[in-house]
């Protein structure tokens, strides 16, 4: 049994210039166990957010701040649940 | 070993010397550039903040733990940089050569595909998102 959490979302690049939106504190449902499915939650709220997180582009994922997979589950306990979504990253 | 992601330039000459170069036969440095392709004028450098030095870290430590290093420096700047400005640079201090070229390679290897950074250029036809090569990600298979 989980419990809702409160979770920062983080938006880098070019999917935070779709969204217009750099940083969000949302309360997630409790429902919602992955890093994935918070991503599938996002994209029912519109056309802007289907689009920035649609499954048709590449989007990269990373939660407390280490790169994941859409697999990764959310930590039922703690208060500083973090979630990023950026394109792939092009440093170097 | 010493991780800085900075706005300011960096000089090679000092950071190379700054370096614990006690038991050390080979100094290999790596500096990466702004490209002057298809009339860029500048570039932007975004970063994840906190998730940036600690991918840096992560990197270098496992860099460490795979060759005998004495020592290593990553600096990789952000903010707005112009064509031929210096971006990153990836300097490994060893006993042997062999150890320094493969933990730089390492470690620029990773920083490609791992770190989160993102470009953004600017030039002639406005500004566009670099895209990530999947050659960068191909390059990862020779240290598997």
């Amino acid at each position: 049994m989980t419990v809702p959490i409160q979770v920062n979302l983080r938006f880098f690049a070019s999917v935070r210039e779709q969204l217009g939106c750099s940083e969000q504190v949302v309360t997630l449902p409790s429902e919602l166990a992955t890093v994935g499915q918070v991503r599938d939650w996002l994209i029912l709220r519109g056309e802007v957010w289907a689009q920035a997180l649609s499954h048709d582009r590449s989007l990269r994922m990373a939660y407390q701040q280490v790169m994941c997979d859409s697999s990764e589950p959310l930590l039922c306990s703690g208060p500083n649940h973090e979630i990023a979504f950026f394109p792939p990253v092009t440093g170097g | 070993m010493k991780i800085k992601v900075q706005a300011a330039d960096f000089d090679v000459r000092a950071e190379l010397s700054a370096l614990n170069t006690a038991q050390v036969g080979a100094l290999v440095s790596f500096v990466g550039t702004v490209r002057t392709d298809d009339g860029v004028t500048h570039m932007e450098l975004e970063h994840y903040p906190g998730m940036t030095e600690n991918s840096l870290a992560g990197i270098a430590q496992q860099a460490m733990q795979r060759w005998v290093i004495s020592d290593l420096t990553v600096i990789h700047r952000v903010g707005v940089l112009r064509a031929g400005e210096q971006i990153v640079l990836v300097a490994v201090a060893s006993a042997h050569r062999q150890n320094a070229f493969a933990a730089c390679e390492f470690i620029m290897d990773y920083l490609k595909t791992d770190a989160p950074f993102w470009k953004k250029e600017h030039g002639p036809d406005g500004a566009r998102w670099v895209d990530a090569r999947s050659s960068d990600l191909s390059s990862l298979d020779r240290w598997h």
